[in-house]
């Protein structure tokens, strides 16, 4: 079966984020007034497999040992049957 | 005294690096990034560049290549490792020193000449220094404010060895530009040592850093 997984990447609460404060700073010189901006890196792929909770457990390997870095970034991970998943791209 | 200059690709002050070592009376040798064993050096410099694109993170890519593992290797044996730049990141990544590098407060490239304050001289690279020395040193980069969890463990254990001063040109805590492990062999930096050599460059202050290789 294939599996769709997606990772949220986010800066943990208290991290400073420039290019959200920047992109903030920007929307207010075209006059929108927004707060609380943030950025999340989102990175989409594929994988072939029978044990959804196998995926899920590689998946966070994963995190762990290249794609976040613990010391500032949280992580969400979904991991969908592609039967299941509504994704049009 | 043979040290290693290790290349990823996009490394891009290899050669400054090189350069640097032959000033310092120490014999550089470059190693690729797919070395698996450096036991015949006594000693290691990580370059600054661009490793991988700097893609998903500054030294992301880098941190789980087969030399990273050799690298681990020859600290065991107490062999000193320098960071420079996109080296520091490396090896904030690795977990070799403590904390990490990352955006600058304000994020843009930032390349400068600053004045740096050593902290500690207990590391190779620092012990022709005097404590808080002030030397003159060049920053290049976008990724460079130091980050870490706490802050007072890392003064507790002596692990600070530069810090920017009279001014924090990347909002880095405490001003802090230069880390090392515990034990003060790795040590990571932002600054640019290797451009600071020669007076004909506007200063001769990084030197010191590659004759900390001398015993």
């Amino acid at each position: 079966m294939i599996f769709d997984i997606e990772v949220k990447i986010f800066l943990k609460e208290e991290m400073l984020n420039p290019e959200a404060t920047t992109i903030e700073r920007s929307l207010d010189l075209l006059g929108y007034k927004v707060k609380n901006t943030k950025t999340i890196d989102i990175i989409k792929f594929q994988m072939d497999g029978k044990d959804i909770e196998k995926i899920r457990e590689s998946v966070v390997d994963m995190c762990e040992r290249l794609l976040c870095n613990p010391v500032i970034h949280n992580y969400k991970i979904s991991v969908i049957p592609q039967e299941y998943s509504f994704n049009g791209d | 005294m043979k040290i290693g200059i290790i290349r990823f690709p996009g490394t891009n002050c290899d050669r400054d690096v090189f350069y640097a070592c032959k000033l310092a009376e120490v014999t550089p040798e470059y190693i690729w990034w797919n070395t698996e064993n450096l036991t015949d050096y006594d000693g290691i410099i990580i370059p600054g560049g661009f490793s991988y694109g700097d893609y998903l993170r500054a030294g992301a890519m880098a941190s789980i290549t087969p030399v990273i593992d050799a690298i681990k290797q020859l600290v065991k044996e107490e062999k000193p490792v320098l960071g420079i730049c996109n080296g520091a990141q490396i090896l904030g990544e690795v977990d070799l020193v403590p904390g990490v590098f990352i955006t600058n407060e304000i994020p843009k490239f930032n390349c400068e000449w600053v004045d740096l304050k050593v902290v500690n001289t207990r590391t190779p690279f620092t012990k022709n220094f005097e404590k808080n020395q002030t030397v003159k040193i060049p920053i290049a980069h976008a990724e460079g404010r130091f980050y870490c969890e706490d802050i007072e463990l890392l003064k507790d254990q002596d692990q600070i060895v530069l810090q920017f001063k009279d001014k924090n040109p990347n909002g880095s805590i405490d001003a802090i530009t230069g880390v090392c492990d515990e034990s003060g062999l790795v040590c990571a930096m932002m600054p640019h040592p290797e451009r600071a050599c020669e007076e004909i460059l506007g200063s001769s202050d990084g030197l010191n850093f590659f004759k900390g290789f001398l015993k």
